[in-house]
């Protein structure tokens, strides 16, 4: 590990702000950190970036006192840090702005600034609250940083970017002066992370330390004067920004490995099945012009995309990139604020769900413990439960009719299970994203929208997955919509569309695709 | 070329920080509209209440709505604390019931349906205090320590509390309390109930606690965003152990005041009569919202008064009694209709 070359280090008088030293924390039996070194100086912003699942927020939970190291120590302004109960101390030297909002919504701005220790009249242990002084600091914590939001404003009347303003005023005023930024662009618009910029820039220049942890490398290049890379738990790389150059980023965040060299393909269409060409033309396309749509956190503006019938698509960009947006809103979960999405001449009604599966969509969503599957009911019933119309008689649907309909479909993804009755909520995390899959195909969809498919699902069941999508789009000729992050899932697409920032960036249409050209496209680098 | 654009970016931030600041105004006349959402209802109630009949508005009935609806409200304060933390506690019914019963139990002779031990009236509300703290101390901890669903947890321990509280006396009334016992919810000052001058120190005192006690933030972080208030240091768990406590001791004054007022202790007070429905009602009305962090003091004595008044016009007017329960739903949901028009989205939810 190669210590970055920084003034304020070679100065032995100055401990850095905080420090972790040889962290290694293991959940379960899943490393999330290995031995991991890390240094926030002073005035220094420290970039800290690597691909989901790297360690990242686990050594950001570790630097903010939310749960201890297994091995290894914390360190701030040279001393331990305090013990883990003890979230005043740790607030007072350290603090985080998480991607999820810490505002109480209720209270106003000032007393944001001052959650848990406001200030009050005369003896403290009367506890008291000086309303006039709590607006007054806050005003002036305000003023002095340069930033702009009414004290008395109620914090759920504020805006996303103030929020953040809200919560990096309260570290401040705890006197902190090292924070933690997690994603902090991820809600954010263009305008306001350019904002957000100005500040950090501000905050650095009078000497707070700041670790910026983010997806998107051009925007570590544009305000940190250092970075990190963390891969599988490891620190890979630490530098100075001006010695590095993007492609040393993207390098480090992934291995050597190249996505085509991973995974031969699956299953070659080898049988003599219909042949693909003919399938392909029988079924409409899918056609979406013009989408667009807001909301925090995510953005699509004035999307279009047509999948020709039979095309598996690939969508894929970082999180917030609009990818996983853009499936929602073709499989009717989503309503976009403007452009329409048609199957054919079939024009479909925004956000109807049901809908969208009568006219032939179906839809493996995200996350499948909310939206997946019914927990409590038997793996045949959550199979077939797109179909119920056509299995019941009169209303009345019985288990045999059921489990006839579901027990191919949980052969050929072997789903393994005690019996088509076994509840799902007792599944495998890989058997239950099976059922959601299989209840996604047993409508005999001319269009399946997946997204993420092979999240937390083990490599054998990644496989079959995969490759029960590919057989049943040859064979049936239905088009695939696959928005994923996971890079290897692409492997069966003819074509994929990366998203940066809610704008289709570029598109390959080659296959195979190269791994390091389809991260350096997301990361909104290297048009072709 | 470069420096235009720089000068127009700088531009629509001003413009849009202008922006901010003023939505942040109205904003804040907003809120203070919804503070005040049940005020014009009130209004209109007095309003309909003197033209329907020419007894409403003397001192002597408004007295006499004040002294009725005085051991609800209590009740009511403490249902909202309970409700700002982001819980609920159906129980405080029958605490309600349970505490001055067990007190009045011990202090009038075999008699009077008591048990003859005839303790000092003032060890009695002694004991009705305690009874209250140990019940929400039981339902703190179960809830937030045992992690169990508050709703289950507060609904199983109303009945058993009312099946004691039936128990202890199979079924009887103590009556004849002593003065001392009874003074709170019988006692008066001019012509002024004791009970409702209490009960509006309670309003007040609570209102100023919640707004200028750093323990009054802290409920409001809990109840608005547990993880924020974790996070920032508040001692989550203990807080909300407290408020439970605070609850239920509030519903056992409540029960103190109501006992006082009737001179005898009904096995039916609180789960009996079923008022913990007039207790939600009341604090929704007013404003305190069910998901927690949200409400006040102001709202919740506003929707205690609009249930007196509109109990007392059906009263006054001699409404007929089959139809009065069906008149008083159809009534609090007409009131619950129009805190949420005129408090817009987020009130009375």
């Amino acid at each position: 590990m190669s210590e970055p070359v920084i003034p304020a280090a070679s100065d032995p008088g100055i401990a850095p702000a905080a420090e972790a030293v040889g962290i290694h924390k293991r959940f379960g039996s899943t490393r999330a950190l290995a031995g991991v070194d890390l240094s926030l100086e002073t005035g220094r912003c420290l970039g800290l970036v690597g691909r989901n699942g790297a360690g990242k927020s686990t050594l950001v939970s570790i630097l903010s006192g939310l749960y201890p190291p297994d091995a290894g120590e914390v360190r701030l302004d040279g001393r331990p840090a305090p013990s883990l109960g003890d979230m005043a101390a740790w607030r007072g030297r350290i603090a985080t702005v998480f991607q999820h909002s810490m505002v109480v919504p209720s209270l106003t701005v000032a007393e944001n600034v001052f959650l848990g220790r406001p200030p009050s009249h005369g003896a403290r242990g009367i506890g008291v609250v000086d309303w006039r002084r709590m607006r007054e600091q806050t005003r002036e914590v305000m003023a002095e940083w340069g930033f702009d939001v009414n004290a008395d404003t109620a914090c759920g009347n504020l805006t996303v970017e103030q929020r953040q303003v809200v919560e990096i005023t309260r570290a401040l005023a705890a006197g902190t002066r090292c924070l933690l930024l997690d994603e902090p662009t991820a809600a954010l618009e263009r305008g306001a992370a350019q904002r957000l910029f100005e500040r950090i820039r501000q905050l650095q220049a009078q000497g707070v330390a700041i670790l910026y942890i983010s997806h998107h490398l051009e925007e570590v290049f544009e305000i940190c004067t250092d970075v990190a890379v963390l891969r599988d738990g490891e620190m890979v790389l630490t530098a100075p920004l001006g010695e590095v150059t993007k492609d040393d980023l993207v390098a480090a965040m992934v291995g050597q490995k190249l996505l085509h060299a991973e995974r031969p393909l699956v299953s070659p269409p080898a049988q003599p099945e219909p042949p693909v060409g003919a399938a392909r033309s029988d079924h409409p396309a899918l056609v979406v012009e013009g989408v667009t749509f807001a909301s925090p956190g995510v953005f699509l503006g004035n999307v279009s995309l047509t999948i020709r019938g039979g095309e598996r698509v690939g969508v894929t960009g970082l999180r917030g990139s609009g990818a996983t947006t853009l499936a929602r809103i073709v499989a009717g979960a989503a309503t976009p604020d403007a452009g329409r999405v048609r199957l054919g001449d079939h024009v479909l009604r925004p956000g109807d769900r049901a809908g969208a599966l009568r006219a032939g969509i179906g839809y493996i969503p995200e996350d499948r413990q909310a939206d997946g599957f019914v927990p409590l009911l038997g793996a045949a019933e959550n199979i077939t439960m797109t179909v119920t119309d056509r299995l019941a008689r009169g209303g009345f649907i019985g288990p045999r009719r059921r489990e006839a309909l579901a027990a191919p479909m949980a052969r050929r993804l072997s789903l393994v299970s005690a019996g088509l009755g076994q509840p799902v909520r007792e599944l495998s995390g890989g058997n239950q994203q099976k059922v959601t899959v299989a209840r996604a195909l047993a409508s005999d969809p001319v269009l399946i929208v997946a997204i993420t498919p092979t999240r937390g699902v083990d490599v054998a069941s990644k496989e079959l997955l995969l490759s029960e999508l590919e057989r049943v789009t040859s064979q049936t000729g239905a088009s695939l919509l696959l928005a994923t992050d996971e890079l290897d899932d692409l492997v069966i697409c003819d074509r994929v569309v990366v998203l940066v920032r809610g704008e289709i960036f570029t598109e390959f249409t080659e296959p195979p695709f190269d791994r390091e050209a389809l991260i350096a496209a997301t990361e909104g680098l290297g048009a072709s | 070329m470069s420096e235009t654009k720089d000068n127009l970016a700088a531009l629509a931030a001003d413009v849009e920080s202008a922006l901010a600041r003023r939505r942040s105004r109205s904003a804040a006349a907003i809120s203070w509209i919804r503070e005040a959402a049940l005020l014009p209802v009130l209004a209109v109630l007095l309003i309909v209440g003197a033209v329907l009949n020419s007894h409403f508005l003397t001192v002597s009935n408004m007295t006499g709505i004040g002294q009725q609806i005085s051991a609800l409200g209590v009740v009511v304060v403490g249902e909202s604390l309970i409700l700002l933390i982001g819980g609920l506690d159906l129980s405080l019914e029958s605490t309600f019931g349970l505490a001055p019963m067990l007190a009045a139990w011990l202090l009038v002779p075999v008699a009077a349906a008591g048990n003859g031990m005839l303790l000092n009236p003032y060890l009695g509300i002694v004991i009705l205090l305690a009874v209250g703290a140990a019940v929400g101390l039981v339902n703190g901890l179960l809830i937030v320590k045992g992690r169990l669903n508050g709703f289950i947890v507060t609904l199983g321990m109303t009945i058993l509390l009312a099946g004691i509280q039936d128990g202890i006396v199979k079924g009887q009334a103590p009556f004849s309390l002593p003065t001392a016992f009874g003074y709170l919810g019988a006692a008066y000052i001019g012509s002024i109930p004791l009970s409702l001058i209490v009960t509006a120190v309670i309003f007040v005192g609570t209102g100023v606690f919640l707004r200028y006690h750093r323990l009054g933030r802290a409920i409001y972080a809990v109840g608005g965003n547990r993880e924020a208030a974790r996070a920032a240091g508040i001692k989550v768990d203990q807080v909300r152990i407290g408020v439970y406590v605070a609850g239920s001791i509030l519903a056992a004054i409540g029960g103190l005041m109501e006992a006082g007022r009737v001179s005898s202790v009904a096995p039916t007070q609180g789960y009996g009569e079923g008022i913990i429905f007039s207790v939600f009602a009341a604090a929704v009305i007013g404003g305190v919202s069910l998901q927690g962090g949200r409400g006040n003091m102001v709202g919740a004595a506003s929707g205690v008064i609009l249930l007196g008044f509109v109990q007392n016009i059906l009263d006054l007017e001699n409404a007929p009694n089959y139809w009065i329960e069906a008149i008083d739903g159809g009534v609090i949901l007409f009131a619950l209709f129009l805190a949420r028009v005129i408090g817009g989205e987020a009130s009375a939810e």
